[in-house]
């Protein structure tokens, strides 16, 4: 009976998962005219796309600091406020909302005749270019993940039993001794989950960098979209896709959470 | 220097009123207990003297220091918590060292005092232990050892021996009172077991539904209860209508008996209490009231023998007597051994009157 529950979700991991893995990685060893090969590899651990991982490393990691240092006050002022399901809904509602489209409202306003622009004119600024930079890329992207950096920090936090709060002011600590030796250790597992759910995306992200940074930004999920639709070189484009799975991996493995290394 | 004075504490939460002018001075270095049923307003009594909760009205004081507005961390307060709030993310060492380590006590008296702590709550070979591996009765001993390891001028327990086995309990029941003794610091204790609070305290306070209905030494508190509610809560007891005659004299079933009270108009209603370890099993016609066994039960130390009198009412007696049930027998108690209560009667009233015929009866 068991195993005729689990059919479904065997067929699904099959289809959506295994299958489309296997042809990344069997693409991966071919070059452009279908002979098997390693060169694609080869051509990775070259200068060029080493240096496109730690630029997407870097633009990962810069996103999901940033992000951290926004949510985590958020987050913490929010768990102590009286209608904290609402200020947490305030903070979700724009989760709902296609990225797409938010995307191109930062366009409106960082674009050159945009909100900030006009602001800046009216004060006696010049404008400037904000649009199609590395800022208003990371910007642009912390803004989006904040809610989703938020919500695991939140949860966690607001977890916490009160009387520990209490007990710790009880022993002595003050406010800001009784956030770092109790609050935040206690809520590590939640800014774990928010940093893989950031730096994960993060560390892919291309239609961002191609609306927001033009190609100032060049990382891995560019190089994928690059090869695959440019340079139709799909061998190239598997290579850094099985590259970037790994990275993910790694990530997910390096920021695991106790429950799930138990 | 630290005796704890509360002044007419209010505490709502949202509407619900939960201490109702609470007006009672904790004197320095000695061992109070406060019983109460579940939800009479305990812990928050304990959390506003910790500093946990800010009273809705009236004034806390430390000596002469309104403490109010004095945040916890402030406050020379160590708190045993009712679920022990220990730390996770800390092993059993670390938990005691907290306050120490805030405190920036030296690591070398730090090590000394932990350890100390440790060995007074029989948790030396635990001190590596996580939180989560531990019992219940192991995680109270932690939250102990993490409180008396500072020193405070004062010690608030909730319920903090709940969770140890008899023997364990009664161990640290003595050492507690050692404890307590040797370093001279206020300790507040609260507690469900009436046994407990007996045999610890300098003073009790029985509490109701966020009022303290009686306060004093565990003597006062059992032999001269305020009422039947006091009574009932501590220890168990036969309680029977009468009418007061006069000073020394109380009327049970239309029948006068000698008592020891006074200071009642003639003709009040009262309740008159006997204990049922004060009450003597004599052959029948022998004592006040005759009576039949109605049930024997075995309870170690003593029988609890049920026995009813003729007019239908039971009594409750504790005794190593032995008896039969069915048997005709009959009851007799000293006048020093029923104690009178006046329905309705508030405490200052209740001491007044006692006072006032002290040394006369
Ligand atoms: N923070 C709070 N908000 C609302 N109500 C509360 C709060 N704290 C306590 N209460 C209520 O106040 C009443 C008294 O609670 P308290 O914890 O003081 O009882 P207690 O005497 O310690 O009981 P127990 O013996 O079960 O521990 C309870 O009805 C409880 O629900
Ligand atoms: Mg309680």
């Amino acid at each position: 009976m068991k195993r005729v529950l689990a059919i479904p979700y065997l067929l699904w991991m099959v289809v959506f998962v295994i299958l489309p893995i296997s042809f990344m990685i069997y693409y991966s060893f071919n070059d452009m005219s279908g002979n098997l090969t390693l060169q694609n590899y080869a051509e990775f651990l070259s200068s060029n796309y080493l240096k496109m991982t730690l630029n997407s490393f870097w633009y990962a990691f810069l996103i999901t600091v940033i992000t951290l240092l926004i949510s985590y006050p958020l987050a913490l002022v929010i768990s102590r406020l009286k209608h904290k399901t609402f200020w947490l809904l305030i903070i979700i509602i724009p989760t709902w909302i296609n990225i797409l489209l938010k995307t191109y409202a930062f366009i409106g306003i960082l674009g050159i005749n945009g909100v900030v622009n006009t602001i800046f004119e009216t004060i006696g600024l010049t404008q400037i270019q904000l649009l199609f930079s590395d800022f208003a890329f990371i910007t642009v992207a912390v803004y989006i993940f904040i809610p989703f950096m938020v919500l695991p920090i939140f949860n966690s936090i607001n977890g916490i039993n009160k009387n520990l709060i209490s007990a710790s002011y009880d022993l002595g600590a003050s406010k800001w001794e009784t956030l770092t030796r109790v609050i935040f250790p206690l809520s590590l597992e939640g800014v774990k989950s928010g940093i893989q759910i950031t730096f994960i995306p993060a560390l892919s992200l291309f239609m961002l960098s191609r609306l927001v940074a033009g190609n100032k930004v060049v990382t891995l999920g560019t190089a994928i979209e690059q090869q695959f639709l440019i340079n139709e070189n799909w061998g190239m484009g598997s290579t850094v896709g099985v590259f970037l799975i790994l990275f993910m991996v790694f990530v997910m493995l390096a920021t695991r959470t106790k429950k799930e290394s138990v | 220097m630290t005796e704890i004075r509360l002044q007419n504490i209010h505490q709502y939460f949202d509407d619900a009123h939960i201490l109702k002018n609470i007006d009672f001075t904790f004197s320095e270095g000695k061992f109070y207990t406060i019983l109460g049923p579940s939800g009479c307003g305990k812990t928050t009594l304990l959390k506003i003297i910790g500093g946990f909760v800010n009273p809705t009205s009236g004034d806390l004081y430390f000596g002469d220091k309104k403490m109010n507005d004095i945040p916890a961390n402030k406050r020379q307060v160590n708190t045993v918590f009712q679920d022990y709030a220990l730390f996770p993310h800390l092993n059993v060492y670390e938990n005691v060292a907290f306050g120490l380590k805030i405190k920036k006590v030296s690591k070398s008296e730090r090590d000394e005092r932990i350890k100390e702590a440790l060995r007074f709550t029989n948790l030396t070979d635990f001190k590596e232990r996580d939180i989560e591996s531990l019992s219940g009765g192991q995680k109270q001993r932690v939250a102990i050892a993490r409180a008396i390891v500072n020193e405070p001028d004062i010690l608030l327990l909730d319920e903090s021996l709940s969770a140890l086995d008899h023997n364990l309990r009664v161990e640290m029941q003595y050492e507690l009172k050692e404890l307590q003794q040797k370093l001279g610091i206020t300790f507040i204790f609260v507690t469900h077991d009436q046994e407990e609070a007996l045999a610890l305290s300098d003073e009790i306070l029985v509490m109701d539904r966020g009022h303290i209905v009686q306060a004093g030494s565990p003597k006062d508190i059992y032999d001269e209860p305020l009422n039947r509610y006091v009574a009932d809560f501590i220890g168990e007891s036969n309680i029977v209508e009468g009418e007061m005659l006069e000073d020394g004299k109380v009327s049970i079933y239309g029948r006068a008996y000698e008592c020891v009270d006074g200071g009642v108009k003639r003709g009040t209603p009262v309740e008159v209490m006997v204990r049922p370890e004060d009450i003597i099993l004599k052959p029948a016609g022998e004592g006040h009231l005759n009576v039949t066994v109605d049930s024997i039960l075995f309870r170690g130390v003593h029988y609890e023998i049920c026995v009813l009198d003729e007019d239908g009412y039971e009594w409750v007696i504790h005794t190593t007597q032995r008896s039969e049930e069915g048997k005709k027998v009959s009851i007799y108690f000293d006048k020093e051994n029923m104690h009178i209560m006046v329905p309705g009667e508030k405490e200052e009233e209740f001491n007044e009157r006692l006072e006032s015929y002290e040394g006369i009866l």
